[in-house]
């Protein structure tokens, strides 16, 4: 029982990394642009809020919770937006490859991210590796409903930014099925040229999509950093796996975000799995690591066989625009 | 009133597609691309740590070619990202995104590891040495070949599953390091047949890394003669710009596909066989180490001129040689190569537009058309 419980805790704890990313590029996606960044964008957003609170905290020798959470949250939004306006600048003004220009931007990320999560305690004059305790510990500060038994520890024994990701997918999802705005935006992924026509302002609806978007994901890259490694950084890459993970969420949900929820939680629990089966070797527990991404390419597979129409990506995905070349 | 006066006014600039751009000019946007870059960088590592930015590309010289050890390696790394590069330009070339030369190239190295430690009594030198070769390509053909009858067949999107069979040949990896792992425990085959350097690359000249250069070449001129003047070449680029145009012109897609992806996979398999037997002996999860991603970008920013790929891998590897060097000069982690990569990567990328593209801003002698409002 207690190892069912474990498991599914870790699982939303991935799950939830992984929402965050996967909703933030379903947006992004919804727009025409395949940001192939979100690891990358993950990163920024996840050691910009460890270095905001680093700072606040280190210079503060009472750091209040509120503030370094509020701070560090931000500043996380802020880095992976920066990241977005890259990404969105160089493909949407510049008209660069999105593939090229998403992998570049994934080298930048994580070279930025684990060049100051390694060194920035040795730059600012400490020793030892940085660590924001105070900030941590607001985010993972759970509610008396945590000790409601073994329901009480899967369900509510989790910061409050894996609540928040449920209500972000929602409303993600809300906005683009239930407003002018969303349906706008989804014009523009579906055909740039035909809703150019119909005086909807392509450039800016591209922008704000995949800015906020990459602002979303990088909150993923901020709960990995804050619940996960409990305010530490740790360069094992994990947080890039995480990300290319959100990218195939996004095939796996068939752009919704309401699937992105449970196939999150699923991919979670396929990442722990081999933790808890028992009787496997170290060996054979690399092989069954695997599954997440198998189970990835055979929705890949299954969405291409059955070509249904409302599963296909958004028609423009991927094709810069570009208005005189109608 | 203003919106209104807005409208009647020119745009300050003006995009067109250029029809034509001498070479001279298009190297010299790129070349002023570089520079920004590298100026940019400069600022970033002036700020982080305060040290004036030209003598710290004078270091990361000396890391790169500073002594005659240092020059062969960082020759040998470029050969590898060029190996991978040559691999990617089929695919890419017929806007097939191959993203999973990662995976084909660890695929590579494991059977390549496989071969040295399984095969390293009864067969002669020269036999294994055709046996690895043979083995790596397959294994990366097959990697290669999986994604590519799937987006052929049934237009599976290629893009995706190459980036999780990357991922399912990092978890085959970990399964053979666990396997093979000497000594036991340690969770590292470590340096295979160490003592008896069987599988190695011989050195040639008096030179180690050789080898590597000559066989990285001779794939280099081939993939340059292929695409450019090969049948299949033609209809890898002809695929590339229109696969409509292309089945109207009665060349059967499909079977492109297929073909270019088995040739890609096979080149980056191979390129992990250079990895493994020519450069570091051994076999890990870091063996491709993020270079099947750069690769892309060099093979993208070359236009698939192989070489062109040359030039940038070189690029590539001097500054990730260089900025280890700072690294290590300044106590910070390496880390500090990918930013740069990073930054210029951004740059060139941003400057391909100015090659593309013609940005006129609005002149000056049309100033007094304005006034009339």
């Amino acid at each position: 029982m207690t190892n069912i419980v474990s498991l599914l805790q870790a699982a939303i704890v991935f799950g939830t990394v992984i929402l965050f990313g996967a909703t933030g590029e379903i947006l992004t996606e919804k727009s025409g642009n395949l940001n192939l960044g979100v690891p990358g964008i993950m990163y920024l957003g996840g050691i910009a809020g460890l270095v905001a609170s680093f700072f606040y905290e280190k210079g503060n020798p009472n750091p209040n919770v509120f503030v370094s959470v509020f701070i560090s949250f931000i500043a996380s939004f802020a880095a992976a937006f920066v990241g977005g306006l890259i990404f969105s600048f160089l493909t949407i003004s510049l008209r660069a490859n999105q593939n090229v220009t998403g992998l570049t931007l994934t080298i930048f990320g994580g070279g930025v991210a684990n060049f100051f999560g390694g060194s920035l305690n040795k730059l600012a004059g400490g020793v030892g590796q940085i660590s924001v305790a105070t900030a941590s510990g607001g985010y993972r500060a759970t509610t008396p409903l945590a000790s409601l038994g073994a329901v009480g520890e899967v369900l509510f024994d989790h910061g409050f930014l894996t609540y928040v990701a449920i209500a972000v997918a929602v409303l993600v999802q809300l906005f683009l099925d239930r407003t002018r705005a969303g349906l706008n935006l989804r014009a523009v992924g579906e055909n740039p040229g035909t809703a150019d026509s119909a005086g909807i302002n392509v450039t800016k609806n591209k922008y704000l999509a995949t800015c906020i978007g990459a602002g979303i994901s990088g909150i993923g890259g901020l709960f990995y950093v804050m619940d996960y490694t409990k305010g530490t950084w740790a360069n094992d890459g994990t947080i890039e796996g995480l990300g290319w993970l959100a990218v195939a969420l996004v095939i796996f949900a068939t752009w919704k975000c309401v699937n992105a929820i449970w196939g999150a939680y699923l991919f979670g629990l396929l990442s722990w799995m081999y933790f808890y089966v028992p009787g496997l070797t170290r060996s054979s527990q690399e092989i069954f690591k695997m599954l997440p991404y198998l189970v990835t390419i055979a929705v890949l597979i299954v969405v291409s066989l059955r070509n249904k129409k409302e599963n296909q990506p958004p028609a423009s995905l991927g094709l810069a625009y570009f208005r005189e070349e109608r | 009133m203003s919106a209104n006066k807005e409208t009647r006014r020119e745009p300050f600039v003006r995009i067109s597609k250029r029809t034509s751009i001498s070479r001279g000019k298009a190297w010299g946007i790129r070349g002023i691309a570089l520079l920004l870059a590298l100026i940019v960088a400069g600022l970033v590592i002036f700020a982080i740590v305060r040290l004036n930015p030209v003598f710290v590309y004078g270091a990361m010289w000396e890391g790169a070619f500073g002594t005659k050890t240092r020059a062969w390696a960082t020759v040998r790394d470029a050969m590898l990202m060029l190996c991978i590069a040559v691999g990617l330009a089929p695919a890419f070339k017929m806007k097939f995104w191959n993203i999973g030369a990662e995976g084909q190239i660890l695929v590579g190295g494991i059977s390549t590891a496989f071969c040295m430690i399984y095969f390293k009594t009864g067969m002669s030198p020269f036999l294994l040495f055709i046996v690895m070769i043979v083995t790596s390509a397959i294994c990366g053909a097959v990697w290669g070949l999986i994604p590519g009858i799937f987006k052929a067949r049934w237009n599976t999107n290629e893009t995706l599953f190459t980036l999780m069979m990357n991922y399912v040949a990092i978890q085959l990896t970990s399964y053979s390091v666990a396997k093979w792992e000497n000594p036991p425990g340690s969770n590292s085959v470590g340096i295979i047949n160490q003592t008896t350097k069987v599988g190695w690359f011989p050195t040639i000249f008096g030179q180690q890394y050789l080898l590597n250069v000559i066989i990285v070449m001779i794939l280099t001129v081939a993939m340059f003669i292929y695409l450019k003047y090969s049948k299949q070449g033609y209809e890898i680029s002809v695929v590339g710009d229109s696969e409509n145009t292309a089945r109207y012109a009665g060349i059967n897609v499909r079977k492109v596909y297929v073909r270019t992806m088995a040739l890609s996979g096979a080149i980056c398999g191979l390129a992990g066989f250079l990895a493994v037997s020519g450069a570091s002996h051994t076999i890990s999860t870091s063996s491709a180490g993020g270079r099947g991603f750069t690769a892309i970008i060099v093979a993208w920013l070359a236009k698939f001129n192989t070489f062109t790929m040359i030039l940038i891998s070189f690029l590539l590897i001097f500054l990730e040689k260089g900025a280890t060097e700072i690294a290590s000069r300044y106590n910070l982690n390496d880390y500090a190569s990918e930013i740069i990569t990073g930054i210029i990567l951004f740059f060139i990328l941003g400057s391909e537009f100015f090659i593309n593209y013609d940005v006129k801003f609005r002149g000056r002698g049309r100033k007094g058309a304005e006034k009339n409002d």
